[in-house]
């Protein structure tokens, strides 16, 4: 099957190419560009006038719920929500349950999700078994099975015996790790950043040094092991600081911000409003400008939605009581967009923190539009502009912050593979 | 910020969650009102028409005793019907969710809810479902608020002081975990008393404390200085279970008041508690018991201020 996009603005962010152009796909991979492309004969032609031709958007944590979970969402809901929102590869936490620490368990996702033929799934398997934070996971048989990194989602480890040796170990087969900075001693019992909004509302309080105990912790081990750890979920500017010296020094660590926390802040709890309830908690306006900016200045490598499909019995709660997390996979482009907006950031220069940036981390070829790449391409109108409402989602998740917010940029066309997997109706 | 979920359109008290972003007439409001209850309490017969007719369902899903008392006594003062509610030992813990309850009171038509919940904001969550013609009255959430408290502290000011302004309020102890300081001290700013100090030691204060416009003082002696009026919070016995006070007696060395710390105090300050006291952790028995303590007027107090509030919500 042959597909040509003719008339589109062609954003390649890893080369900063934004023009327009033609784009060939063949044979499941990008084919050729502009010249080459024009004349070519194809069975499908999709008109591209005025809108973007961009590669699809890999998103480095995003929650299926799957296995477990079910209630909350299922693999079929949760990938007609990732193309719909442009999302053409994805990476799954071990959060599930049982937790993915099995090689059946990531065998059997896998063979789900190729099955659906939407998004392609790449699962992250547990460091340590049942995520306890005790003993290691056998990693060689996971990364077998398809794993492509290691990590223990939003629960750390504490005891800092185990996590030397996992990052040793992992280290030994240079397999990557991905952990997210809070120390749990000092996070216990909080629901809310440690500041102003929590004193008043009477919430309990996540002091920032909950991230930056645990994040210095990490960079050492990381200068004593040489381990490749992408730090999931930074939540403040001081956090930020911290990777910036690390990454003078060329320590091998990366790391990403949940897009929300490029935008909200602990104002926006308002009056315990549990759609907030997020982990790591929505922080200062400080912190937030100072993740928005590192954003930009590439400090902070990526951006993920952190998609996370809450059911309302489980949200609909007092604030503390209520499950953190936010749906997500719709909102990444549009919020990513309205981020780089607000920095002024041409198009693939705010594209690259969701495509060709996450693409490295993952290690996989595509993120690009070039000739040999992957053919995960999507085809939006930036400026077309949506009302987010509970019905307007595919997700089973219909919990946002968001919820009621005017928002840019809607997907016209997902193709995984070459092949058309979502088109708007 | 979303509208106040307190008041109507009109910006009429339409349930009262929280003292914070009250305007200063519906405090002035209440306590008036309250005020003029105060003399039916002392009536022989104890009881106006106001609710007639109405339900008033005492929810509570954390135990207490007195609160839930006095809002029961205010709400048959008023003539309303009273159900009390105690969630903590029934349909919560079959797993009924806190929504599912209240839908299901409101099917037996209920006009005012009274929560309490262990939890900062449910009384939040309640107000947002209920009907339109229901009122939710706070009776106290988490760490959150306990806004009859906070008002019945000022009612008891103000029937002490007369005025708020030039007024040094110092209010001590475990503010961390208290709902009933956090109220009283918006209520204080709000009113204008000039002054509010708060005192104890960091493990008990909230991370910026002083945003809610209040001078923090770590040494007792010095908070006290030329106070008008002191209120002592409660000190919940699982403080000295985890890291945040080594004892019971230690803390009496340095937070409880005692007839020597209070004669720092102006000669005139009155001596306030919120209750249940713990003599001799907090407080010295002399002190609750001597003559500058209006901690039993509070309790009466109590009872003309919830009917004002539950008059103003719910009556027409």
């Amino acid at each position: 099957m042959r597909i040509l996009i003719r008339n589109g603005r062609l954003v390649d962010p890893a080369s900063g190419r934004d023009a327009p152009g033609e784009l060939l796909l063949a044979d499941g991979r990008i084919a050729a560009l502009d010249g080459e492309a024009r004349g070519a004969s194809a069975e499908q032609v999709i008109d591209a006038q005025g809108l973007v031709v961009a590669p699809g958007l890999i998103d480095l944590s995003a929650r299926l719920r799957e296995p477990g979970y079910e209630f909350k969402a299922t693999l079929e809901s949760e990938m007609e929500a990732a193309v719909a929102g442009g999302v053409t590869s994805l990476a799954c936490p071990p959060d599930t349950d049982p937790p993915l620490d099995e090689p059946g368990l990531v065998d059997m996702l896998r063979r789900r999700a190729k099955a659906l033929a939407r998004a392609r799934v790449y699962p992250i398997g547990a460091l340590t078994v049942k995520l306890e934070g005790a003993r290691l996971t056998e990693m060689a048989e996971l990364a077998a099975a398809g794993c492509v990194a290691f990590s223990q989602a939003n629960v750390g480890i504490t005891d800092t015996q185990v996590l030397w040796r996992a990052l040793q170990y992992a280290a030994t087969f240079g397999y990557s790790v991905w952990l997210r900075a809070e120390d749990r001693w000092l996070a216990g019992g909080g629901v809310a950043h440690d500041g102003e909004v929590a004193t008043r509302l009477g919430l309990a309080g996540i002091p920032v040094f909950a991230e930056t105990v645990a994040l210095a912790t990490l960079i050492e081990l990381v200068r004593a092991t040489g381990t490749r750890v992408h730090v999931c979920r930074l939540s403040s500017a001081a956090g930020v600081e911290l990777v910036r010296a690390a990454r003078r020094e060329a320590l091998p660590i990366t790391c990403d911000i949940g897009i929300h926390h490029a935008h909200l802040s602990e104002i926006d709890l308002g009056y315990f409003d549990a759609q907030c309830r997020l982990d790591p908690p929505l922080r200062s306006r400080r912190d937030r400008e100072a993740l928005a900016q590192a954003l930009a200045d590439g400090t902070i490598d990526c951006a993920v939605s952190d998609h996370t499909p809450v059911d309302d019995d489980h949200k609909l709660l007092p604030f503390g009581e209520a499950e953190p997390g936010a749906t997500g996979l719709e909102l990444l482009l549009p919020l990513t967009l309205k981020w780089g907006g607000e920095r002024r950031l041409g198009l693939a220069q705010t594209l690259a923190r969701v495509t060709s940036e996450p693409a490295r981390i993952l290690g996989v070829g595509a993120g690009r539009l070039a000739a040999g790449a992957p053919g995960d391409v999507i085809v939006f109108d930036p400026d077309a502009p949506f009302r987010v409402l509970p019905g307007a989602l595919k997700s089973q998740g219909k919990n946002s912050p968001f919820l009621g917010y005017e928002l840019a940029g809607r997907v016209r066309s997902t193709l995984v593979a070459g092949r058309v997997v979502y088109a708007q109706p | 910020m979303p509208r106040n979920p307190q008041l109507n359109a009109r910006g009429e008290l339409q349930h009262l969650l929280s003292i914070e972003g009250l305007p200063r007439e519906i405090l002035t409001q209440i306590l008036d009102t309250a005020e003029s209850f105060v003399g039916v309490t002392e009536r022989e017969v104890k009881k106006v028409p106001l609710l007639r007719g109405k339900s008033v369902f005492n929810l509570f899903f954390e135990s207490s005793t007195r609160t839930r008392t006095t809002f029961e006594i205010a709400a048959k003062r008023l003539s309303a019907d009273v159900i009390n509610l105690n969630i903590a030992t029934s349909s919560q813990s079959k797993g009924e969710s806190l929504l599912d309850t209240v839908a299901n009171l409101s099917a037996m038509q209920a006009d005012v809810f009274v929560v309490r919940h262990a939890s900062s904001g449910a009384p939040f969550l309640v107000a947002r479902h209920v009907k339109p013609h229901e009122h939710v009255i706070n009776a106290g959430d988490g760490r959150h608020a306990h806004p009859t408290q906070g008002l019945l502290d000022l009612y008891t000011i103000r029937h002490y002081k007369r005025e708020f302004g030039g007024l040094v309020v110092a209010v001590v102890g475990d503010v961390l975990h208290s709902r009933v300081a956090r109220s009283l001290i918006h209520g204080l700013t709000t009113l204008g008393v000039p002054e509010v100090r708060v005192i104890g030691p960091q493990t008990l204060l909230p991370a910026g404390v002083e945003a809610l416009g209040v001078r923090v003082f770590h040494d007792m002696s010095a908070g006290l200085r030329d106070a008008d009026v002191i209120v002592m919070l409660r000190l919940q016995n699982e403080r000295m279970t985890g890291a945040l006070l080594p004892s019971a007696q230690e803390y009496f060395m340095k937070y409880g008041l005692t007839a020597e710390k209070l004669a720092l105090a102006k000669p005139d300050v009155i001596v306030m508690h919120p209750g249940p006291m713990n003599r001799g952790v907090e407080i010295d028995s002399s002190v609750a018991d001597g003559p500058r303590s209006v901690i039993l007027p509070q309790v009466t107090y109590g009872i003309a201020v919830r009917m004002a509030v539950m008059s103003i919500v719910a009556g027409n």
